[in-house]
Parts: structure tokens; sequence; C-alpha cells
């Protein structure tokens, strides 16, 4: 059966993409299949794991739990879109690999764009409120511990990419 | 799994979107989709259209005024839990949202949207229940408010007919000399709770003149308790579980993967304790604050 398809504008990490696709395609699926932004993974596809967050509109929602046709008019950032325009990693992708926040790595895209839409709403978080921040996220290789630590180091190397501007003030 | 395939509307206007759901007596609407979507891709619902109503204007309100609290249809619950106006007129909301899910889900997900999904083991219906709120439908006929204890008839089913789309929530104001408070337990913050709890307790002094608890995830439907009359006016130990026992007479705990019947009613039973002191302890220090 064919089925009917919507042409639809998805603006990825700033870049319009214009893309036919079912009613049906979760955004997950249109990131991954239909635009080739793999770096946004697939774990329990029922909204409880977190590995498929992305950024709408600079907050960060579940791509398994949308439809791709409503994204559409939304600016969506993905993993892909945290380096820095250089090419060199963002802060949160910078302090998880000095913090060793990772090791299979399957989960490491939900947290990372969770985290910047974090730090970004609370700069100084403690312990506590970095837990509270990853605990929608699931990782079954680290015991968490690590990405506690990654969170408050992004959140610090943040504050220093900031403070070159603001140092003044 | 994916979900089967299904026509989808996204209209600009209600009056649209009305039209849209009168023509299909299979449609579905869907705000912020965060139960309706897994639904779907689990494939437990497979609606022929879905009306997305996300663009509609002029629903996304969070209105506070002396009687309570309005939440549009297209209101965020981290919206709804962000706003310190919610959190003083009625603090039992603020409270449950927190409870609802994570925040990455409360970024999508609308109450109002979890009000009408009308599931049991959800926060904000057992809430709504407890302060006896209601919910404004739009349809064919026009608008009409449906107040909360017609709204619930069933396992994840409420009183909006399949051509209404639900547009506001209304969340009376605390009453004075009341207290509030809520608990849930799950296995992980965030998670579907094995057993939750949310107290209204009015006091005199320090006598209880009226308290009411609610339950989710140990019955049906939305479960609430009078425990006014089992508490007989004062917090003891004997007292509490008197008010435990007459909870656990009216809710049905069931056992599934999570939580075995014995358990939730310990729960239920641990939690009543908890959380009607906490309410009561709540309502003793707003009255004593407001003299």
């Amino acid at each position: 059966m064919s089925e009917n398809q919507h042409e639809i504008r998805l603006t990825v990490n700033g870049t319009d993409h214009d893309v036919a696709v079912p009613a049906r395609r979760l955004l997950s699926d249109a990131l991954r299949h239909d635009l080739g932004f793999t770096g946004t993974h697939v774990g329990c596809e029922h909204g409880v794991c977190g590995a498929c967050t992305v950024l709408v509109d600079g907050q960060p929602m579940r791509s398994c739990l949308m439809f791709a046709v409503s994204a559409a008019g939304h600016d969506i950032t993905t993993v892909e879109g945290l380096a820095r325009p250089d090419g060199e990693l963002g802060p949160v992708q910078q302090a998880f690999r000095e913090c060793h926040g990772l090791q299979c790595g399957f989960c490491t895209p939900g947290f990372l764009t969770t985290i910047t839409a974090g730090i970004a709403e609370n700069p100084e978080p403690t312990e506590d409120e970095a837990r509270d921040m990853i605990a929608g996220n699931l990782c079954r290789c680290t015991g968490y511990q690590n990405i506690v630590k990654a969170v408050c180091r992004a959140a610090e190397l943040a504050r220093d990419d900031r403070a070159p501007e603001g140092g003044a003030a | 799994m994916k979900p089967a395939p299904f026509d989808y509307v996204r209209p600009g206007t209600l009056e649209e979107a009305l039209q849209a759901l009168a023509g299909h007596p299979e449609a579905k609407v869907l705000a912020g989709g965060q139960s309706l979507v897994p639904l779907l891709s689990m494939r437990l619902a497979a609606p022929a259209v879905l009306v997305d109503i996300n663009e509609l204007p002029d629903l996304d309100h969070v209105r506070v005024d002396a009687e309570g609290v309005r939440v549009g249809a297209l209101a965020r619950h981290a919206r709804v839990l962000a706003d310190a106006d919610v959190a003083r007129v009625q603090p039992l909301v603020t409270k449950a949202l927190a409870n609802v899910a994570h925040a990455t889900i409360r970024n999508r997900g609308t109450t109002v949207g979890s009000l009408v999904h009308a599931d049991a083991a959800a926060e904000m219906p057992m809430v709504l229940q407890l302060l006896g709120g209601s919910v404004d439908v739009v349809g064919p006929a026009g608008r009409r408010t449906i107040p909360v204890e017609e709204l619930y008839v069933g396992p994840l089913e409420s009183s909006l007919h399949h051509d209404e789309i639900a547009v506001e929530a209304f969340f009376p104001a605390l009453a004075a000399d009341t207290g509030v408070a809520f608990e849930e337990i799950a296995r992980r913050h965030g998670d579907y709770a094995m057993c939750g709890v949310a107290a209204v307790v009015t006091v005199d002094g320090d006598r209880v003149v009226a308290a009411k608890a609610g339950y989710l995830s140990v019955s049906d439907i939305p479960a609430v308790v009078d425990l006014t009359e089992a508490l007989g006016g004062e917090l003891r130990d004997a007292s509490l579980a008197r008010a435990a026992e007459a909870a656990l007479a009216v809710l049905e705990p069931e056992t599934d993967i999570h939580a075995t019947a014995d358990y939730r009613a310990h729960l239920a039973t641990v939690l009543t304790a908890r959380v009607v002191t906490a309410a009561y302890e709540d309502a003793r220090t707003r009255a004593g604050g407001s003299k």
C-alpha cells in the first residue's frame, strides 16, 4: 500500500532540509534514515532510555516520542550540532572525554544534548542537581559517577567559554 | 516497533480541528504525545487520523487568580511546574508535577493531555480528582465543563466524546487553614510509581477538621478517599493506621511486573501516614503564618 507522504522542512543544526515522510515517521527515524544524522541513537523507542534526546527550540525532548511532521518549523539540534564551528569538541563533549563519562557510547548523544540544555539553564549545578539533570537518561556502562563529574566539568568549561567576553564586567 | 499508518492533519484553528475530528470517528488528538506516541509505537492504539493541535493559537496559557489555576491544552508540564503563582495558589499542582516523568518528558508533555489520557498511574488525574477540579472541552455543540467526578469512567477512559477537544483544566485554589503533601515511590525517580499518595488536610488549631487522600497506581481509575472520620480529629499512630485501613478498604491494588498487590498495599499504608502527617504540618504552618 502506498502511504501518503508529507513534504516538510526540518531545520537541523541550523540547516534546512526538505524531505518527504509518511506521517508516522518518528523524528528519531527521520533524523537517522532520511537525513543521515546517525549520531541520534535509538534505544527503547518508548521514551524511557533517553538515548534519542535532541534539542527542540533549545529544550531537550525525546525524538522517538515526536513525529517528524510535528517537528517541522522548529529548530532541532542533534549531537552533530554540539561541536564548535571549527570542529573541536564542545564543552560537554570535552568534559565527557576528560572525565571518562562514556564507555560504549551508545547512550552518550542523549546525555550530551540533555546536559547542553541543562547547564544553559543552570550554569553552576551542584552534584545533586547534576544527578537530577541526567535522571531521565540510562547508561549501562559507567555507573553514572563519571557522568556526574562530567556535568560539573562541562559547566566549568562553558563558564570559561563565556568569561573572555564578559570578563571585564 | 513503529506506529501503524495514519492520516495526519495539523489544523491552524480550533474550528478546523473540530471539523477534522467530526469527520473521522477513528481520529485521535495529538498534543504533547508523550503517552500517545508510545502507545502508537507499541501498536496498542492505531487511530486512522491524528489531529495535531500543537499549532492551535491561544491554548498555551497558565492563568492564576484567587479561585485557582487554569491551564491551557498546550501548556507543557515544565511551564506549569515553573510558574511561581501556581505554586502559591495551589501548591499541590507544583508538588505533583515535579514527579511527572522526567524533565525531558515534561518539556513536551501537556498537563491537560495527561488529564484526559486518564491513566490511574499518572499524577495529575489523581490530583485533579483530589482537588475537585474540572476540564473544559469544546465540541460541535460548543464548550462545556466536565467536573472531575464525571470525567474518569474507566481505565484509561474519560467521558470526553470522540469529537471533543479538551481545551483547559481548572485546579481550585488551596483553601484557608489547609495544607497539602505528595509523595510517591518509584524504582527510579521519574518512572511510573508503584504507589503514590497526595493529601489535603484542613486544621482548626491542632485539630484535623477535614482530610482527604488521593492514590495513584493502586486502582483502575484515580481514587480519592475521605479520611476525616477515620482520623477522628487527631493525628496519632492509631488514627493514622485507621486512615490507612479505610483507604485500603476502597483501593484495589493489583500485581504487575513492578510490584505485588501486597507490596502496593504496604506502600499505600506507609505513604498514607507519611503524607497525611506532612499535609497536616503544612496546614499548621500556613494557618500559623496567616495569623
